[in-house]
């Protein structure tokens, strides 16, 4: 099958709607051999079909490298991981990835730019080259619904850092990933910028429900965006919390203002702290052993 | 002065010092009264160029087809361990070493192996021109490749890509900036090569006519082999360096347009 080991494309194999499609059991991972460098240990945590996921925790927890995990880019050392019912065993082949710093290739313009995973994933790489013209719109439309019509042919260092990371969420996702995932997008943002984004990202998640999975710092991000938050501890990282946030849709700059989203945004950020002072007190103990 | 005068006068330095030092150096021997076979003046280095414009030509010509030759092998070979140990760690425990190793022997020390080998004239020359032109590429092009961003290789291979693909469409492009301006420096050295080899085994080429020169105290003949070497090396050194601006537009272009931002 061209797209690889998973099934993501195939309707017909595609779990029931209960099951989840990303599904993490226990997982434990561990760079290099002592075992001080343990980086995530048991965790657990499930993101159903079209969910909006996000993950937050303190530094160093081991966020950046849950994606990893999920994403197949590094085995796990423990435990099982399944993204639409098949067990991940390498690189997943079809997500969409987006990070803090938008990794543009300045030789390219911003279409081309944008266009990038059509050259790789199957079918568009065999279609690309006879159907230029229809991809090319394809990009232009994802672009124009981001805010950046007549920008398809300047180069990325001509465009500002919030540009950059539109680009970035384009290119993302305009091979119609079910699953994208998204690592502190928009945290080199000013605070404005930030915010136009996430309802950017909001309409674009919307319009298409593909399963999501956001990390960041930021907790009213997190409430804005997502579903479904998981609190990590500090490392080795597991999740010490989930919350739902049942909020309407589509969430507003007003929505953060609702005493549910402050509540929720409380909640978390003093189970955070909780998490790093655990830590600590944890690191003072093993120091006076 | 105005900071358009000043411009021009930028534009102008080099010519002016170049004007100015063969100006001096006429007035000295004049002066002094130095002898033609120990320094000529620059009008006797003239005459002789006119004189012997014909040899000198020929022989021009063919240190200039060695060391493109030379460079052209260079250029291929530089490229692909270039490619090979900037993409395998592997390789580049491997071949690094032993890299630096064929690098720092002189290569006037090997002209004699490549005569044993292969007789004198073209072949050593072409050789010599090779070995010392393919080092700085291949370095160049494995720098290039190894500063991809870890993360945009996540986000090509999570989409599927091997690593043949992220090769061409990010490694190789990304490195073409480091390869351009490496050749600037490897076209200098293969001049030297070519010129080394045609000095110490050859029977032609600006190396062995110099030598010649040298045997019979034809000094401003010399002189005007030298000026012939360093004019080819300006003139293919420009050449290098109109290919480069032409190619990788994109790796400057920034730099200058913050420049012109800053008036
Ligand atoms: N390649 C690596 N080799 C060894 N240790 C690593 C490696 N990558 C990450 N780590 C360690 O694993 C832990 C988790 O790293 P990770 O990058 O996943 O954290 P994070 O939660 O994303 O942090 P941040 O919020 O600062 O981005 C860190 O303590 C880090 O030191
Ligand atoms: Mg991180």
């Amino acid at each position: 099958m061209p797209n690889g080991a998973l099934s993501i494309v195939d309707k017909a194999a595609a779990p029931a709607a209960a099951a989840p499609f990303v599904d993490i059991e226990n997982v434990s991972l561990r760079y290099g051999e002592s075992a001080d460098t343990l980086a995530i240990t048991d965790l657990r945590m499930t993101v159903g079909k079209g969910e909006f996921a996000a993950v937050v925790g303190p530094s160093g927890c081991g966020k950046s490298s849950l994606m990893k995990l999920v994403t197949g880019l590094l085995p796990p050392t423990t435990g099982d991981l399944r993204v639409a019912g098949a067990r991940v065993t390498g690189p997943l082949k079809i997500v969409g990835m987006a990070f803090q710093n938008s990794t543009l290739l300045p030789w390219r313009d911003i279409l081309s730019n944008t266009m990038l995973p059509l050259e790789i994933v199957q079918p568009h790489r065999n279609r690309l080259r006879r159907n230029r013209k229809e991809y090319e719109e394809l990009a232009c439309n994802l672009l124009a619904t981001v805010g950046l019509r007549g920008f398809e042919k300047k180069h990325p260092w001509m465009l500002s850092g919030g540009m950059q990371q539109r680009t970035s969420l384009c290119r993302s996702l305009i091979h119609s990933p079910e699953l994208l995932m998204l690592d502190e997008p928009f945290g080199a943002l000013d605070a404005f910028t930030r915010e136009e984004l996430w309802a950017v990202l909001q309409d674009l998640w919307m319009q298409r429900r593909f399963t999501c999975i956001l990390v960041t710092h930021d907790l009213r991000e997190a409430a804005y965006l997502a579903d479904v938050i998981y609190v990590m501890s500090a490392r080795p990282g597991r999740i010490v919390a989930t919350h739902r946030v049942d909020l309407p849709r589509p969430r507003t700059v007003e929505s953060t203002f609702d005493p549910k989203f402050v509540d929720i945004v409380h909640k978390i950020r003093s189970e955070i702290a909780q998490a790093r002072s655990d830590d600590r007190q944890r690191t003072a103990a093993a120091g006076a052993a | 002065m105005s900071p358009r005068a000043f411009r021009r006068l930028e534009t102008a330095m080099p010519w002016l010092v170049i004007v100015g030092t063969l100006l001096v150096w006429e007035l000295a021997v004049d002066l002094f009264g130095i002898r033609q076979f120990i320094l000529p003046a620059p009008t006797a280095v003239y005459a002789a160029l006119v004189q012997y414009h014909e040899p000198i030509l020929a022989s021009a010509f063919f240190t200039l087809i060695n060391t493109l030759l030379g460079f052209g092998i260079g250029i291929v070979v530089g490229l692909l361990i270039g490619i090979f140990i900037g993409s395998s760690r592997l390789a580049y425990a491997g071949l690094y070493p032993v890299l630096i190793g064929i690098n720092s022997i002189p290569k006037a020390a090997i002209v004699p192996i490549l005569v044993l080998w292969m007789g004198i004239g073209q072949p050593p020359a072409i050789t010599t021109a090779f070995l010392l032109s393919f080092f700085p590429i291949a370095v160049n092009v494995a720098t290039g490749l190894a500063t991809t961003e870890p993360e945009l290789e996540d986000v090509l291979r999570s989409l599927g890509a091997t690593r043949l693909d992220i090769l061409a469409k990010v490694g190789i492009p990304r490195s073409l900036p480091y390869f351009f301006a490496s050749l600037k420096v490897s076209i200098t050295l293969a001049f030297v090569g070519a010129v080394i080899s045609e000095t110490l085994a050859s029977n032609d080429g600006i190396g062995y006519l110099m030598l010649q020169a040298a045997s019979q105290f034809r000094t401003p003949l010399m002189f005007a082999g030298v000026t012939v070497i360093a004019a080819m090396g300006i003139a293919t050194y420009l050449v290098c360096v109109f290919i480069e601006r032409r190619f990788t537009g994109w790796a400057t272009r920034k730099q200058t347009m913050a420049a012109m931002g800053g008036g």
